[in-house]
């Protein structure tokens, strides 16, 4: 699904940030990106998600190779992928249930459609009560619920969460958590990259240990 | 927070009563700078509906002096010792009017020539004191038009002291004149035009930068650039139309209210010249029809302007994107 092979990036004639990454992601895998903080995992999630081109090396997602990937190929790509951001990213103007229904919406389908996934997926992450009130009136922990449910949506091929649990109490990590495995199991490709030491111990899934721009694996 | 539980509010009110929800547009409305372009456009758009009014109106005006002038030529006879003015006069009207073309040839009579020269010489003018010319005013069949360069042989030769004059020189000042006001309206236009759209580039590109964060979103939930480009099109396609409409009927009522003041002091002197020099202060239909295609094209015109503009700013932000890597 994702190979990287001898992966370096810099920005612009700085050090290398990521040196000499390779690794495989199968369909259907599950694994934990983790490292001490600026290691580089976000950037490598940005790899992975084609907002960046690397310096050298290749990468290929989904087959392609992304140094020959088109402009007006990338939002096909993209739609197979569903991301969690640190930071949310949840549009401030628009309620919770048009933020979650928003990639579909992207993809000109029709609301009467979706809307009964829309709220059922809602329901599901615990925002039933919160779907027409507007982000900023919602807690950290509902803030990233919604943006976990608005990156499920579309059911992506793979799925990039980064620090999903960052701002949720452990129960509901553990309900976040049982969400990505679940997905995982419905055929998912699952990356999820934390510090949570806790998470990780608690699924015996493959781990992606970033640290100075090297990456080690341990199955 | 306090307006922002409160949209919240509004919202879930909202839901209830239609029992089922609008969608929000994906740029919301306030961060486009909506009003401040609308005024701008409604003034560009208003400044080439006068423009076209008044290219329209010198046009018509200069059409009804040509079609005046041409359809009239005059002969002058001056006055010359020793021979019979009235004779020449008669003889130079018998000549024209053989001329085909010329449909009539009437001689200025005494008292017609003192009321042409009262303002300037005054009541009590006896004609055989001055060297004054007559005039003999000839009628012309706009449709087949004489031989001047004959007639004018024939004059010079058979009747002495005697000229004509078939208006040409005036004709072709007023064709050069009426060209030159369209060339002159045809570019105030298009700078006024030309401004409208750096003015919608300069918008979009801040609409553009203040929801960087909007577009990014857009991106990763695999949104088209085209289909970010509808989202502000959208904006600035309505912003732009409430502007041209606004500046259109300001425009209009100048108009009327300039036709409405002309023929509310018709008899005035100073009417009088104006209507004298310009005509009827009055736009024709096809003044109002430009009015609206004005319009049109000026709201066509910034929809286009943020489309190509969106476009070239999303793909600044992929190369730049591309770079950084």
């Amino acid at each position: 699904m994702i190979q990287f092979d001898h992966v370096g990036l810099r920005y612009g004639m700085g050090p290398e940030v990521l040196s000499d990454i390779s690794f495989r992601i199968p369909p259907r895998s599950f694994q934990f990106l983790t490292g001490p903080s600026g290691a580089g995992k976000t950037t490598l999630l940005r790899l992975l998600f084609m907002s960046l081109r690397p310096t050298r090396g290749l990468i290929s997602v989904f087959g392609r190779d992304v140094a020959t990937i088109s402009r007006d190929e990338l939002p096909l790509l993209r739609r197979r992928v569903g991301v969690v951001f640190q930071d949310f990213r949840l549009l401030d103007h628009m309620t919770t249930y048009e933020n979650v229904a928003l990639p579909l919406r992207v993809r000109g389908k029709d609301e009467t459609v979706y809307r009964s996934d829309v709220v059922d997926l809602l329901k599901w992450v615990g925002l039933g009560e919160r779907m027409h009130v507007l982000p900023p009136v919602l807690s950290g922990g509902e803030k990233q619920r919604a943006a976990i449910a608005r990156a499920l949506i579309d059911q992506p091929e793979l799925l990039l969460a980064d620090e999903p649990t960052g701002n949720v109490d452990p129960p509901l990590a553990r309900r976040l958590l049982r969400l990505f495995i679940e997905l995982n199991r419905l055929g998912t490709a699952v990356i999820i990259a934390t510090h949570d030491l806790s998470l990780m111990d608690q699924v015996a899934a493959r781990r992606l240990i970033i640290d100075h721009g090297r990456l080690e694996i341990y199955e | 927070m306090n307006r922002q539980v409160l949209a919240s509010a509004v919202t879930i009110t909202r839901t209830i009563r239609t029992g089922r929800e609008r969608s929000s547009p994906i740029v919301p409305r306030a961060s486009v700078a909506g009003r401040a372009l609308m005024i701008v456009v409604a003034i560009m758009t208003f400044l080439a509906c006068l423009t076209l009014g008044a290219v329209s109106l010198v046009k018509a005006t200069a059409a009804t002096w040509q079609s005046q002038i041409s359809d009239q030529a005059t002969i002058q006879v001056m006055p010359v010792d020793g021979t019979d003015l009235d004779a020449r006069l008669t003889q130079a009207a018998r000549i024209a009017a053989s001329f085909p073309g010329v449909s009539g040839a009437n001689v200025v009579d005494d008292a017609a020539t003192k009321r042409l020269l009262e303002p300037w010489l005054g009541k009590d003018l006896d004609l055989g004191q001055l060297p004054v010319p007559r005039l003999v005013v000839l009628t012309i069949d706009g449709r087949s038009p004489p031989d001047f360069a004959s007639l004018q042989k024939r004059l010079s030769e058979q009747v002495k002291g005697a000229s004509l004059d078939d208006h040409r020189k005036w004709v072709d000042r007023l064709v050069a004149m009426s060209r030159s006001t369209v060339v002159i309206g045809a570019i105030v236009l298009g700078l006024v035009l030309a401004a409208t759209v750096l003015t919608v580039v300069f918008a979009t590109r801040g609409a553009m930068a203040g929801n960087g964060d909007i577009i990014e979103v857009l991106h990763f939930v695999g949104a088209e650039s085209l289909f970010v480009a509808r989202q502000f099109e959208r904006h600035f396609l309505m912003t732009a139309f409430r502007g041209a409409l606004l500046g259109g009927l300001v425009a209009v009522l100048a108009f009327l209210a300039v036709a409405l003041w002309s023929a509310r002091n018709l008899a005035t002197p100073g009417a009088d010249q104006a209507t004298a020099l310009f005509g009827r202060f009055a736009i024709g239909y096809d003044g109002y029809a430009g009015v609206a295609v004005i319009i049109a094209a000026v709201s066509i015109l910034a929809m286009m302007t943020t489309r190509v503009t969106v476009l070239s700013y999303l793909r600044e932000i992929a190369m730049r994107e591309a770079g950084r890597g």
